[in-house]
């Protein structure tokens, strides 16, 4: 965050569970899931060559991360995205991964909570990146049903397929300021509709003002902030 | 290359071989009807077949969601409005005979001429229109009427007005509402499935497709524009992430696929009509004795098993 103007820069995903969660607390699951390329995509290069590139880049398996966490004493369950990993979008590893990490909350009676960044859904992986859509839904309902609350924590930027699931499922979504929160982004709409978009379009403020989320809570407090929701989803009957 | 489709369909086709003693008629076209699916997995569609496709199901004739309605509906009165502030045109819903029975329908609808397609908004929702789709759910859930939904929208609209009122989480909630209702969902792409405004509409517990629809994560030319950085390669697009029915049935994203007449479904809106019908009626058959809980098991199971990954 620039010091000056309060100007939030992208954070990757590591630093982002070291931000939020207790030292020493973060227990990685699912490290070891890779995508396939089950269409041989092919653009102006090969799917294969940009996972590769991606994870040599990142260092990062894919562009979501899980796992078990405490924050300020409270466990949860992390699922945490990455926007350096092929622009965080979403394709079958990212919808499994977030597809275990409901299943790990449920199982462990503990909440979830998810930071995205994506550009959206997968394109190289076809309709089956659209089907993540449907599937983290799924898994978030299957959440709920086992009686455990969704955190969703929205960074810049969470758009498209991932802001129409899981991410807006959230009990409370919270947004860091600034942050670009559309299903479409403001260039694509610009070029279909020819119309003039106001200022703040698609981001975190007006997406406050019109009642799409709960607060806009800059980085630095964030993890106050969970954890107070994390204590009262928790004392219910405790 | 043997998928898990080909085996199954396979496996039914053999399984309704041995029976041809029982049957009539119905269970000859059954058989016709796999034998078909079969040979068109085989073969495997072409990027011609594929480019194809592409344009029958955005043909400016194809059967729209009110023209089969008008073809299989007794008694059909729509509803209008998402009881919150508008009735958005672009989507179709209402209560209807079918087959029998009362069903809930959903649709998207296209315009036939300019003044209908402006009206309309070319098909493309707005937030309201999943809002207006999501009350005929509660609808049905409350009165156990099986929800039927017809998917054909190039996709949700990208526009000001829709992304203040909510589109992501209009989709997003639409979704999660699906994924608990307890009466039975079937759902067929019947031209456009565009991606987030289609499976606003499509988590069903069958999922069907016509021969000739597309079922995409992004419009071609929307693809061709991000990942060619030129829009006109949209078939080059279309070629490399397989919209058709045939792929969507290998990836195991549709549970079936529709014939259509020869030529596509606008050359004989009737013959189209009268199989669409019969699709639709064997998927609530097998459907409607499950019991609610387990329909909704049984479908959350199926989206979550849904990704191919090592």
């Amino acid at each position: 965050m620039c010091p000056h103007c309060g100007h939030h820069f992208t954070m990757r995903a590591r630093a982002r569970i070291a931000s939020l969660s207790d030292e020493g607390s973060f227990s990685e699951e699912a490290a070891d899931l890779r995508s396939e390329d089950p269409l041989d995509f092919f653009d102006l290069r090969p799917y294969t060559e940009r996972l590769a590139e991606a994870e040599m880049k990142t260092g990062l398996g894919e562009a979501m991360v899980i796992g078990q966490a405490v924050i300020d004493g409270n466990g949860c369950e992390l699922a945490v995205m990455d926007f350096s990993f092929m622009g965080g979008s979403m394709g079958s590893v990212v919808g499994e991964k977030f597809s275990r990490a409901c299943d790990s909350a449920a199982q462990r009676g503990v909440p979830l909570v998810s930071v995205t960044a994506s550009g959206g859904a997968r394109m190289q992986e076809g309709i089956l990146s659209l089907m993540q859509l449907p599937k983290t839904v799924c898994a978030v309902e299957d959440l709920h049903d086992a009686g455990q609350p969704m955190i969703s924590v929205m960074t810049h930027p969470t758009t498209a397929g991932v802001l129409a699931s899981f991410a807006s499922l959230g009990d409370v979504i919270v947004a860091e300021p600034g942050a670009l929160l559309a299903f479409t982004g403001p260039r694509v709409v610009q070029q279909t509709t020819r119309e003039k978009l106001p200022q703040d379009f698609g981001l975190a403020e007006q997406n406050l003002r019109f009642g799409h989320i709960d607060a806009i809570v800059p980085r630095p407090e964030l993890r106050a902030y969970v954890s107070r929701l994390l204590r009262l989803f928790g004392s219910n009957g405790d | 290359m043997a998928t898990d489709h080909e085996l199954r369909l396979r496996e039914r086709l053999t399984r309704l071989r041995s029976l041809n003693l029982l049957g009539g008629t119905r269970l000859s076209a059954e058989l016709e009807k796999l034998q078909r699916q079969l040979e068109r997995i085989q073969a495997g569609p072409t990027d011609e077949e594929i480019w194809r496709s592409v344009e029958l199901a955005r043909h400016q004739d194809r059967p729209y969601t009110l023209d089969y309605v008008e073809r299989l509906f007794e008694d059909w009165v729509e509803l209008h409005g998402d009881r919150g502030r508008a009735d958005d045109a672009a989507v179709v819903i209402g209560i209807g005979r079918f087959e029998g029975r009362t069903v809930a329908l959903i649709g998207n609808q296209k315009g036939r001429d300019i003044k209908e397609r402006t009206k309309r908004n070319f098909g493309m929702a707005y937030p309201e229109g999943y809002r207006k789709a999501m009350r005929l759910m509660e609808l049905a859930e409350r009165h156990g009427f099986s929800l039927l939904s017809l998917v054909d929208i190039p996709g949700a609209y990208p526009g000001v007005a829709a992304e203040q009122h909510g589109q992501g989480g209009a989709i997003a909630r639409s979704q999660a509402l699906m994924s608990r209702l307890g009466v039975p969902i079937v759902t067929c792409v019947i031209g456009e499935g565009g991606s987030g405004g289609a499976i606003a509409t499509a988590l069903a517990d069958r999922v069907l497709m016509q021969e000739n629809a597309i079922y995409t994560v992004i419009s071609p030319e929307g693809c061709a524009a991000i990942l060619w950085r030129d829009a006109s390669e949209a078939k080059k697009a279309a070629a490399a992430f397989k919209p058709d029915a045939v792929h969507c049935l290998e990836l195991g994203v549709i549970d079936g696929i529709v014939p259509e007449p020869e030529g596509g479904a606008h050359t004989n809106p009737d013959e189209a009509a009268r199989l669409l019908g019969e699709s639709l009626r064997e998927a609530l058959e097998e459907l409607e004795s499950i019991p609610a809980d387990e329909l909704k098991r049984r479908r959350r199971a199926k989206f979550r098993s849904l990704g191919v990954y090592a």
